[in-house]
């Protein structure tokens, strides 16, 4: 769309490379040893990370726009999460399933992301300079309304009626839902298989729909001020963008995509764990989309697509290649939460040296040419 | 459904220093208070949230008798469960004063506790020297990884919270593989069947279980208090009150008040803030052992995940803010913490015939660290 | 280029009072479309709060907002905010950048005002899915670029710009908009090199060429000589003088800015101590405060004197004490009673007996949410363990809080610092009071030498009076040594015995107090870069 010509300090290209895609190239090389220890196939890695990929990645391009807007990693997206299973809940309980099912579900999360995602707006304004760690709250302050409405309110208070759905007790959901009828509808439909690989066409079609939105979206007007907003909120706020309403919608958008991203990701799974599925997403999600090479104040569609293959391959092979290497299969288990969480304390730890770092950096320029000036000045 | 540990919980109480986060602007606060109501100063005073959590207490033991609970059970539970958590509590004093703000790393300091309560039972250690040797052993474990911590969190100053957290979960997701592989051979701990890794729970029984607790103990009909448990948390309270009250801890507080101003009196800003992480690290890992000898077991691998947030729940109910907190503000808010956790089941279930204390608690715990960040701080972080 | 139709900006007794504090009384002022207009003055003259009310910037409307009139194109205006005051055509360039660092030239230029194409999803959720027309866009900041004559490159990222470049490429922004037909530019090429001050000079001229008239604020009177039609002087809120560039010179201009009547200086008791040994010699200082730059300055300071530093803002004055006690990063050397004190600790100054009183009292000077108590007695305590008690034979350093009290209100009692207490918080003081604390906190550390760094800034007459007289009796009473750095020559003229004044971050000379105000002001100006 447009060049950007930059002045960046010349260097060897080949450690520049390396420097700026450190995470990246770790992944590469445990993905290199793991794999050939693991003794999986080539064709079964390659179904599972195809599978994978349909999966997460519409969840993951949920994180790209609050980047965008500057407001850092979005662990609130568990709301959206919420907000999804919830609409399945609705949909299993009135039996509407395959792809009607899906497409309802996803109307239905709609109201109840806009909801979730303007509260976790509206607070995050209110707490500049810390959205993470405030919506990494939200998501568990959340988590406890969500648990109060789906293990108290529903049954008593808001009509289900399904028996399979409801606890013996008579109110609250059980913790498992069966979503066995609707279970990869989306996937199967249009899939084709190459080589044993089974290609869900479908899903990925949703998948590039929503590359090319937020690509889209980059050129529209509210794109631009997110952007802006992103990078110096007071200059934009003198330029006359409204700041606190652009962060707003950029979590609402975040919210919705979320929610629509984990009703793919549970009719893929077939069946939902009422408590727990979307307690561990956000983090997966994050950690997905770090490995891909993106940082707290940037990211991109390319970040999502490799982070999810690299990760995901770590994920699948580390258990059996932990295994081999230790006997002791717990330890690939363990191994791969750690690097998960690893990942994502390397990458803010990066990030917030780098900020603090370029600071200094400045102040050591200015006094260098001062040095010099002063020395020519004396001669 | 239920991951989180279950026994932190507390409630809120007044604070003083509350009315600095409500009146923002020096100039503007008197005015403000000036206009308000009788209630809203009440309100603004004390907090909204912390009132309503001290209301609910009051109101849970109010109406234990009638729901058929025996009340001295559960002031005696409460009292107890008091106990155990204070110290852990305490951790966040002096990472708070210092201006690193809530320490959301407790986990590393746990894992140093865990670490030496281990080695003090693999060395053969038993009954009360146990406990002992397991905060000698566990002391330059949590030197060594508080100041690696502090180290780092001098390196992102102003990005603490989220950062410590992440440190905490990474070291307790690192330390689970390091139980299995670690060569520990005694067999009260490792799993039966294979001869090695250590078991997730391993009791406490011959060793340190109720060690303190039962120090003094007074039993007055169904009324029993913890003597010594409490004892020795007002003992490490005093010392930290102590601290507070020393030159170094003097200019601890004047760099979490106020760097620039620390600074230009010629304090060294980074060696302060490290040693109040270190401090914070080491009573983590004696909070732990605290809790352990009252609860009676160790609990390892994803246990001690969680652990910060009720701890960060607590000091925040008693009165705490993201810069500002007391001892007084440990014992309030560790004492409604706890007791909310131990009156809700009981009294909810017999009023409305529902368990609902786990949801409650993860509202308001949580509810309370929104609170505390969304409110306004000046200077200090961020 | 004057005409003879209704002028385009006419101010009518414009004045504005900061809670009672008069800044700015009876300003009137006119200026024809394509009129340059050079706007100086002393730093608190009064020139950007003028500019302020004239771009109904916010801090005026909060406080309580202005009186007189502003006619702009013949209409009486009143901005409620910088918005409406764009919008009528008035563009204004501050020192401070507004641009976004991530962004081309282009998208700053055209920032929040981007030509859009409409899309089927814009018809349903609104305007702002349009999608930007970058064609457009290119279109037009290229033809700002051509009307600012200046060439910078409109896809560069702002971040790899030279300083300069930003200045530019934020000039083109105000032309890019077709309303302008007025453009204040705050102190423009306080950042650029000479060849890009002589640039932006030459497109100020094409400016007003094209009918747009400019308000152009600057300390370089030369540029205004060679750019402006009129040059207008202020000086303690009122405008002094209005001239003709033709008319006039750099030297009657330095004058109308500083001169002030004589009788002011006839209080001061300047002493002549050029016999008194020298307690603190500084040797090639450069320190590193941005905007305040240091480079290269010697200065010797007498035992016992008080030795003013003035200087324009930005020159450098405030970076010398900030430098020296290690505030900001420095180096050079400082040889203080015969011994050498090494740079950039703040703690070993402090040990050595200097203190320093900082100009930002509220960042820096006090613990706003302790007790005055603390505020007072912090430095003593933990530079010279004074109010410790030893506990334990000495391994437990432990506050004594009665002398601490009692310390505080020792002071409180001198300084006649107003406060219900010393437990009180020192927030909660007048901005006055607070700076009494801030000198209690310095003179608790019973220093030999003393920085004073604007003590008078942001504080009511009566204060001020106190505070000066407060140094003042420091200095005769105690026999210390003050350094005190202000922007008010008028101040320093009436307690200092010798006065240095800094230009372009090096000493541009030092003359007796006594000397006539018009001396220092040409010495203000020599060195501004």
């Amino acid at each position: 769309m447009k060049k950007k010509k930059t002045l960046r300090p010349e260097g060897n290209p080949i450690v520049r490379f390396i420097r700026n895609n450190t995470v990246p190239i770790m992944f590469v090389l445990i993905c290199a040893v793991c794999i050939p220890l693991s003794g999986f196939s080539p064709s079964y890695l390659l179904n599972e990370i195809v599978t994978r990929m349909g999966r997460n990645i519409f969840l993951i391009l949920c994180l790209l726009i609050p980047i965008m807007a500057g407001m850092g990693l979005n662990f609130g997206m568990t709301l959206g999460a919420m907000a999804g299973e919830i609409a399945l809940i609705f949909v299993a309980d009135w039996q509407i399933w395959g792809i009607p099912g899906v497409i309802l579900a996803m109307i239905l999360s709609i109201p109840f992301s806009i909801l979730l995602g303007l509260l976790c707006g509206k607070l995050l304004n209110m707490s500049k300079g810390r959205e993470m760690i405030t919506s990494y709250i939200i998501s568990f302050f959340i988590n406890g309304l969500y648990q109060l409405v789906v293990l108290y309110m529903m049954g008593p208070i808001i009509p289900i009626k399904h028996f399979s759905i409801k606890l013996p007790r008579g109110y609250g959901i059980r913790n498992t839902v069966s979503l066995l009828n609707m279970r990869q509808v989306l996937d199967n439909a249009l899939s084709v298989t190459i080589a044993g690989v089974k290609i869900p066409i479908l899903t990925f079609a949703i998948i590039a729909v929503l590359c090319l939105f937020v690509t889209w979206f980059r050129k529209t007007k509210l794109g631009q001020d997110m952007r802006a907003v992103g990078q110096n909120m007071e200059v934009a706020r003198a330029a006359g963008i409204n700041v606190e309403r652009t962060r707003l919608i950029s979590i609402v958008i975040s919210t919705v995509i979320a929610g629509f991203g984990m009703i793919i990701y549970l009719q893929n799974m077939g069946n939902l764990s009422t408590y727990s599925s979307h307690s561990q997403i956000g983090m997966f999600c994050i950690a997905a989309l770090l490995v891909g090479g993106a940082s707290v104040d940037k990211a991109n569609i390319g970040n999502v697509f490799l982070g999810v293959i690299l990760f995901h391959t770590m994920f699948i092979v580390a258990p059996s290649a932990g295994a081999k290497i230790t006997g002791d299969s717990m330890i690939g288990e363990y191994f791969r939460v750690f690097i998960s969480y690893g990942v994502i304390t390397v990458a803010l730890v990066m990030y917030e040296a780098k900020k603090r770092r370029a600071k200094s950096l400045a102040g050591h320029k200015l006094a260098q040419d001062q040095l010099t000036e002063d020395k020519e000045a004396a001669q | 459904m239920k991951k989180e540990p279950k026994d932190n919980n507390w409630s809120p109480s007044k604070l003083n220093d509350e009315m600095n986060s409500v009146l923002s602007t020096p100039e503007a606060s008197p005015l403000q208070m000036a206009q308000m109501s009788p209630l809203r100063r009440l309100v603004a005073s004390f907090g909204l949230p912390r009132l309503i959590i001290t209301a609910f207490l009051l109101l849970m033991f109010i109406a234990a008798p009638f729901t058929g609970s025996d009340f001295w059970t559960q002031v005696s539970n409460t009292i107890n469960r008091f106990s155990w958590n204070a110290v852990l509590v305490l951790a966040m004093v002096p990472m708070i004063h210092s201006g690193c703000g809530l320490n959301f790393g407790l986990p590393l300091g746990i894992i140093s506790g865990l670490l030496g309560a281990t080695m003090a039972i693999e060395f053969g250690f038993t009954g009360p020297v146990s406990f002992f040797m397991a905060i000698v052993i566990s002391t330059p474990i949590a030197i060594v990884l508080g100041m690696g911590y502090g180290w780092l969190l001098n390196k992102i100053k102003g990005g603490e919270m989220m950062i410590a957290t992440y440190v905490g979960f990474s070291s307790v997701s690192f330390m689970c593989m390091m139980w299995l592989l670690l060569p520990y051979k005694s067999p009260t701990m490792v799993w039966g069947y294979a001869g090695k890794g250590l078991r997730t729970t391993i009791s406490l029984e011959g060793f340190y279980d109720k060690v303190l607790a039962n120090f003094l103990q007074i039993n007055i009909g169904t009324l029993s208090i913890p003597t010594g448990t409490i004892l020795f948390f007002a003992l490490l309270a005093f010392l930290m009150w102590a601290f507070l009250h020393t030159k170094t801890g003097t200019a601890m507080t004047a760099v979490g008040s106020n760097p620039a101003f620390a600074k230009a009196a010629g304090i060294n800003i980074d060696k302060t803030r490290m040693l109040s992480v270190v401090i914070s690290t080491w009573l983590a890992a004696v909070g732990i052992l605290v809790y352990q000898q009252g609860f009676g077991f160790i609990q390892l691998y994803m246990a001690p995940f969680y652990m910060a947030l009720p701890a960060v729940s607590a000091i925040l109910i008693g009165g705490a803010s993201v810069n500002k907190a007391s001892i007084a503000n440990v014992v309030i808010g560790t004492f409604l913490f706890q007791g909310m956790v131990t009156m809700t089941p009981t009294v909810m279930n017999s009023i409305i015939q529902m368990d609902m204390s786990e949801v409650i608690r993860v509202i308001v715990s949580q509810g309370m660290i929104l609170y505390a960040l969304t409110r306004k701080t000046k200077g200090g972080n961020n | 280029m004057t005409n003879t139709k209704s002028p385009l900006l006419e101010m009518r007794n414009v004045k504005k009072d900061f809670y009672g504090n008069q800044v700015l009384s009876d300003i009137n002022l006119t200026l024809q479309a394509g009129e340059v207009l050079g706007l100086c003055g002393e730093n608190g003259a009064g020139k950007s709060t003028l500019m302020k009310i004239l771009f109904g910037m916010d801090v005026i409307r909060e406080t309580g907002g202005y009186s007189g009139d502003i006619l702009f194109n013949g209409e009486k205006v009143n901005f409620a905010s910088p918005f409406e005051a764009l919008e009528a055509g008035i563009g204004m360039v501050h020192q401070e950048f507004s641009l976004i660092p991530g962004f081309t030239a282009t998208e700053n230029i055209l920032l929040n005002r981007e030509p859009q194409r409409r899309s089927v999803l814009s018809e349903v959720f609104g305007s702002r899915l349009n999608t930007l027309n970058y064609k457009e866009m290119q279109r037009r900041s290229a033809e700002a670029i051509e009307k600012l004559g200046v060439h910078i490159d409109a896809d560069m990222v702002i971040n790899d710009m030279p300083v300069g470049h930003k200045q530019f490429t934020e000039i083109a922004r105000e032309l890019s908009k077709d309303q302008l037909k007025l453009l204040i530019l705050d102190e423009p090429t306080a950042v650029l090199t000479e060849k890009e001050a002589e640039a932006l000079l030459d497109s100020i001229r094409n400016m007003s060429r094209r009918g747009i008239a400019v308000i152009f604020i600057t300390h370089r009177l030369h540029e205004i000589l060679s750019v402006c039609d009129r040059v207008v002087v202020m000086r303690d809120g009122r405008v002094v003088r209005d001239v003709p560039s033709g008319e006039t010179n750099v030297m009657d201009i330095t004058r109308w800015m500083v001169g002030r009547d004589v009788d002011a200086a006839a209080q001061n008791e300047a002493r002549d101590l050029s016999n008194e040994p020298t307690i603190l010699s500084i040797r090639n200082l450069w320190v590193d405060m941005p905007g305040e730059i240091v480079r290269n300055v010697n200065l010797d300071v007498k035992k016992g004197e008080i030795l003013g530093i003035g200087g324009l803002a930005g020159q450098g004055k405030l970076g010398i004490p900030n430098g020296i006690m290690g505030l900001y990063e420095a180096g050079g050397t400082v040889i203080f009673d015969g011994k050498e004190i090494p740079l950039n600790n703040p703690r070993h100054c402090l040990e050595a007996n200097l203190a320093f009183v900082s100009e930002d009292r509220r960042g820096v000077g006090l613990l706003l949410d302790e007790s005055l108590e603390w505020n007072v007695a912090f430095p003593a305590m933990q530079i010279q363990g004074k109010c410790l008690k030893k506990l334990l034979g000495g391994l437990i350093k432990w506050r004594d809080e009665k002398a601490i009290t009692d310390l505080t209100n020792k002071y409180i009692k001198e300084l006649a610092i107003k406060c219900t207490s010393s437990k009180q918080k020192a927030k909660e003081l007048s901005g006055g009071n607070q700076q009494k604390v801030c000198l209690a906190k310095a003179f608790a550390l019973e220093p030999k030498f003393l920085f004073v760094s604007e003590p008078t800034r942001g504080i009511d007459v009566g204060a001020k009076a106190l505070v000066l007289e407060a140094l003042k009796r420091f200095n005769r009473e105690n026999g210390v040594t003050v350094v005190m750095i202000s922007s008010e020559l008028e101040e320093l003229r009436s307690i200092c015995d010798r006065i240095a004044i800094v230009s372009g971050g090096k000493i541009a000379g030092i003359l007796p107090a006594t000397e006539p105000s018009e001396k220092f002001g040409e010495l203000m100006v020599s060195g501004v870069r």
